[in-house]
């Protein structure tokens, strides 16, 4: 397969970044997004220039650390999986494939198609967290007994993996879902009850604080999560926030 | 040789861990205050370390390659974790879990740790259900557990196909409430290059932030290396891509002895190899294992006729399937431990049996649980002469809703239904038993430097059992290092800071610089990945599932030769001012051509077979592993000595007394 | 106004409330309308009604006034500050790979419908203020029939209120359903909203049209 790259480059954080363009043969249905882009950059390094950086570790879709938009999607075309697990095939010969950052003012570029996603991490500092010791000194785990659909449900919600394609998707670049999937974790275990008030409360001041946008219920971000993070999670949200607000 | 200080507490086994806690000084808590850690890696072992070390009080600094510390490794594990609860009431015990690890770990593993590990591992679960760990339930809203392999019990807890996910985030959200109370400081995108060691105690590291390329000293009382194992040694492995042996290694070369290297775990349910550009291998959940059955065609030509596209798998009737594994091992069938499952996939691949075009690949099938899933929904839903069809489509939803993601996820790559046809399996490289050598404290032989996790080597001996890796490195983070790091930092109460304008810390600092611009001035022929795959093909081929003493021999030589051309015409390009991945990439790539030296020497020097290391030299007339424990019932401890080739060995003899050895058998 | 309210998530649910309310007010108003092409006698006296009663004139009306114009101006606000999140924007971006063409334009329909509401104030509520206070008229309940059908001889105006609904429809075929998700209403039952907020949004509008074009067709 022969395909043609528009690649943004940018160096570092303050650098002027611009698209580029690369033109990539032998390309095979087989490989994953990623592997496309290390032969483009064994191709590159060979050549004598820079290769293109981009955040990749796991490779099996769970890490969260890919990201790339991808003709316009995060993560590319395909439904539920993350750019590590996108295969070539999904793709033809003589296609043009467009590679952006995710972009949010809260998401800096760091270099290349690398992003800054501190923002996620500090989101889940201001309150994702049940206030335990971790001393083991707790009660058996059997003595919190919870239902099963409610289990499930957080289960669901916890399986968020950080990338960030909620917000990359969203036109208005909102975290919501992605501090909605937390919040609702722990609001359907009986073990998030006591500081539910105060999580849900933090985590939307710090969320606001980012700088990120307001959510407009497009659903973007529900159908390009790979890990199909449900809008319900939002809905949840705003209860628990509204109710929180409500009690002081 | 000396002899190593294992520091295992007296008493009898089960009173051990209790007594040394009894035992040990603590830190008062105003003291804890003036004391500084810092933890190497924020996976299962260094995140809940980190979280509990800082809320005992402690000054807590965590590092991490990635960009944030939820992404860590340990986020891969799919199946889950194991703990001796008895929920079940099937007879499980702490003794039990205990001679489960140790007889899966053939007998080279250390019994205080092992039990000290079954004992506290009913308070991880307690731990993380706390912490709001969604773990899987039933209606009743109790504890689900699964059965795993090697094992006749059901003791392992699970979410889904992503344990180590939710347990990950979990140690992640206990790190975060301390970031918050602002006793981690987190530095992300941050490597380890080197150990700082001040009058022979670990005090520092020199760090690399990766994403200014600045060279940053950083001082403490102590340091903890949890920073998983050294699978990418292969290139190819289950690893995340910058899963990698860089501080391990370099505590390794300022005194700390490097246990075990050979003992490599590899994974018999993996998605096999496509094509040269792999870059990565993707694990298919053991758990797989409970329901799935794995073959071969009987016939090589039907294997030949499947390889070439001309036969479907799904034609081949019950008497032409060679289930090799219910042939083999009848008691355990295809749950027996994952050493024993690789080398028989080998052995049928070898013998020309293997299902892919590359001949390297198995069948695991989901076709028997299919059905038996279906009759029995049929049944319990009403309807007791279900027909042919509907028993499938109701198989089929309780098969998705058991492992649907780890469906989706080998459709995603392998472009084939696993509902319709045979899923292809084999074996990757996936976890490291050996690692950094740790007395019962965990402390490496430097003292102040600990491991923890999956970067020592203490716990599974020569193989591990599934869902051990998760329940090991919350063991050791949450309830084990916490108290025992508390009895050498008892002497540092009067220490003070310690300052990072020493000339140790200006030697340091001038080494890891030396180092850098070294792979940067480079002659510039090869690019890293180059070298690092021509590695991961002489350690695949030479020191993989089966070694001999001649391809052992050849690969020392060959690693040798290879490390030496990639020092002198290994090509890094960019800066290292600044985000460089091949620069990154260069350092670890570095330090794997030297460990793979001391893998092959070690797997050369071990004359026996034991758990994942096969040797072809010893082996019963069934092709079983043969041990010998007469010579080689000790832990092989390595001192660096420059080359990796003229390392020392020192043994650490073990010593059971509350188990028999025995010859594994799982028939 | 946004600064009033401080979280992006009381915002969204103060912009949700505000835009229900908008719609019971559009379901009235609409109810109302709908007379003058069944029962003009009936139009009157509603008419008549809302334009004098002490309650209406008093209570409800200021609260409408403020109602529509918190939606208006959040709505702006929002904008500004979510144009603001992606300092950025892509070089290619597919948004109707995962959300509708309604949903990502509700600046823009809402804005259509703030340019119809000027001209609908122009037409009907401005002459309503100078016919009752600042010209003084003896009361006549049975004016506004006639007054409403002679507005709909202009084709120019009717196709404009024809082309404003149609940017209602889409406003409300997202926003409607939308407000319910934002108060955090998405549960069984959400589908059934769903379908019902769907069809309010185009039976509505179309309603708007017919009454419209019905009086313009009478004109004719």
């Amino acid at each position: 397969m022969k395909l043609t790259l528009k690649i943004w480059r940018q160096e570092n954080a303050n650098a002027k970044g611009k698209m580029v363009t690369y033109p990539i043969d032998g390309v095979e249905g087989d490989m994953s997004f990623l592997e496309m882009l290390d032969v483009l950059n064994e191709d590159l390094i060979n050549k004598g220039e820079e290769p293109v950086e981009f955040d990749h570790d796991c490779r099996e879709g769970i890490c969260g650390a890919c990201s790339l938009q991808i003709n316009g999607e995060p993560h590319g075309p395909d439904k539920l999986v993350t750019t590590c697990q996108l295969h070539m095939r999904s793709f033809k010969d003589g296609d043009t494939i467009v590679i952006e950052p995710f972009r949010a003012k809260a998401f800096p570029v760091v270099k290349d198609l690398i992003v800054d996603r501190g923002a996620f991490d500090r989101i889940q500092q201001a309150g994702g967290y049940v206030s335990v010791n971790t001393s083991g000194n707790t009660i058996d785990a059997n003595s919190i007994p919870v239902n099963k659909h409610d289990a499930d449900d957080s289960f669901a919600a916890a399986t968020c993996i950080g990338c960030g394609a909620c917000v990359a998707a969203c036109k208005n670049a909102s975290a919501m879902l992605f501090t909605s999937a937390k919040v609702s974790q722990y609001a359907l275990l009986p073990q998030g009850q006591v500081e539910a008030t105060e999580r849900v409360q933090n985590m939307v001041r710090q969320m606001d604080l980012e700088g990120f946008g307001n959510c407009s219920n497009t659903g973007a971000c529900e159908i390009e999560c790979p890990k199909g993070i449900s809008l319900e999670n939002i809905a949840r949200m705003n209860r628990e926030y509204m109710s929180a607000t409500s009690k002081g | 040789m000396s002899v190593l200080e294992s520091k295992i507490p007296e008493g009898p086994l089960k009173d051990k861990w209790t007594k040394h806690k009894n035992d040990i000084n603590l830190v008062n808590p105003a003291n804890k205050r003036n004391i500084d850690v810092i933890v190497i890696g924020t996976g299962l072992a260094g995140g809940s370390a980190a979280a509990t070390l800082a809320e005992l009080g402690y000054n807590v600094k965590t590092f991490c390659y990635q960009d944030s510390p939820r992404r860590a490794h340990s986020i891969a594990a799919q199946g889950g974790i194991n703990a001796s609860k008895n929920y079940q009431g099937d007879g499980d015990s702490d003794y039990r879990l205990f001679y489960d690890t140790v007889k899966g770990g053939d007998y080279r593993s250390r019994e205080a740790n092992v039990y000290r590990l079954a004992e506290v591992s009913g308070n991880i679960i307690d731990q993380c259900v706390a912490q709001g760990v969604p773990f899987a339930r039933e209606y009743g809203g109790l504890l689900d557990n699964r059965s795993f392999g090697g094992v006749l019990v059901s003791r392992t807890f699970y979410a889904k196909g992503q344990t180590g996910q939710q347990l990950l985030l979990g140690a992640y959200s206990a790190m975060n409430r301390q970031i918050n109370r602002g006793k981690i400081q987190s530095f992300n995108r941050h490597e380890m290059m080197d150990l700082v060691l001040v009058d022979g105690k670990a005090r520092g590291i020199i760090a690399r932030n990766m994403v200014t390329g600045e060279i940053e000293r950083h001082s403490a009382h102590a340091v903890v290396l949890a920073s998983g194992g050294y699978g990418n040694v292969f290139f190819l492995s289950t690893n995340a891509m910058g899963s990698n042996v860089m501080a391990a290694w370099r505590a390794h070369r300022r005194g700390a002895y490097f246990a075990n290297p050979c003992y490599t775990q590899i994974h018999p349910t993996c998605i096999p190899v496509s094509g040269e550009h792999q870059s990565k291998l993707t694990l298919m959940s053991e758990s797989l294992r409970n329901d799935g059955r794995i073959w071969v065609p009987k016939k090589k030509e039907d294997a030949i006729a499947i390889r070439e596209g001309k036969k479907k798998p799904t034609e081949l009737s019950e008497e032409e399937r060679d289930y090799y594994l219910e042939r083999r091992y009848p008691a355990f069938g295809n749950l027996v431990p994952r050493d024993v499952a690789s080398r028989a996939a080998k052995e049928r691949c070898d013998a020309g049996f293997g299902v892919n075009k590359t001949g390297e690949a198995v069948f695991l099938d989901f076709a028997s649980a299919i059905k038996r899933y279906g009759k029995e929904a049929a049944f319990s839903s009403g309807n007791k002469n279900a027909s042919e069809a509907e028993i499938i489509k109701l198989g089929k939803e309780v098969v998705e809703a058991k492992y649907g993601n780890l469906f989706q996820m080998y459709q995603k790559i392998v472009d084939q239904n696993p509902y319709e046809t045979p899923m292809m399996i084999y074996p990757a490289v996936h976890y490291t038993m050996g690692g950094l050598w740790v007395d019962y404290n965990l402390q490496t032989t430097i003292p102040g430097c600990y491991a923890a996790g999956e970067a020592n080597f203490s716990d599974h001996g020569a193989n591990r059992l599934g869902a051990s890796a998760l329940m090991q490195g919350l063991a050791d983070g949450y309830f084990v290092l916490p108290y025992t790091i508390g009895d050498y930092l008892s002497k540092d109460i009067r220490t003070g800071k310690i300052p990072t304008d020493s000339p140790e810390f200006d030697a340091a600092e001038k080494d890891v610089k030396d180092k850098i611009s070294k792979l940067m001035n480079a002659s510039g022929k090869h690019s890293v990945d180059y070298y690092h795959k021509k590695l991961g093909k002489i350690m695949w081929n030479k020191c993989g599932m089966a070694r001999n003493a001649q391809g052992l021999q050849e690969a020392l030589d060959e690693i040798k030769e290879l490390r030496e051309d990639f020092w002198a015409n290994v090509k890094v390009p960019g800066a290292a001012e600044g985000k460089n991945a091949e620069l990154e990439k260069a350092g670890r790539v570095a330090d794997f051509l030297e460990l793979g030296e001391l893998f092959a020497k070690d797997a050369l020097h071990r004359n026996e077979s034991c758990g994942g290391h096969f040797r072809e030299e010893y082996q019963t007339e069934e092709g079983e592993a043969l041990r010998d424990d007469e010579n080689f019932k000790y832990v092989a401890a390595w001192e660096y000595k420059g080359n990796p080739r003229d390392a020392q060995l020192h043994k650490e003899e073990l010593d059971f007394k509350n188990i028999e050895l025995k010859t594994r058998s799982y028939k | 106004m946004g600064g009033l309210i401080k979280s992006s998530v009381a915002k969204k649910f103060a912009m949700a409330l505000s835009g229900l309310f908008l719609v019971l007010f559009l379901a009235q108003h609409f109810t109302i309308n709908f007379t003058s092409v069944i029962a003009p006698d009936t139009f009157n006296e509603l008419s008549h009604f809302m334009g004098t009663n002490f309650l209406v004139q008093a209570v409800l009306q200021p609260v409408l006034i403020f109602g529509v114009c918190f939606h208006f101006i959040m709505g702006f606000v929002l904008e500004i500050h979510n144009r603001k999140a992606r300092a950025i924007s892509y070089v290619k971006y597919n948004g109707s790979a995962n959300s509708s063409w309604m949903s990502r334009n509700m600046i823009y329909s809402g804005a259509v419908i703030l340019a119809f509401l000027a001209l609908h104030f122009y037409d009907f509520w401005v002459p309503e203020l100078v016919h009752k206070y600042v010209q003084s008229h003896p009361e006549d309940p049975t004016r506004y029939y006639e007054e409403t059908i002679a507005k709909f001889e202009s084709p120019v105006r009717t196709g404009l209120y024809v082309i404003s609904f149609i940017f209602l429809m889409l406003h409300l075929l997202h926003g409607f359903a939308s407000s319910f998700q934002s108060v955090g209403w998405n549960n069984k039952y959400s589908k059934g909203i769903q379908g019902f907020t769907k069809a309010f949004a185009i039976i509505i509008p179309l309603g708007f049209i017919f009454i419209a074009v019905f009086h313009y067709i009478n004109n004719l």
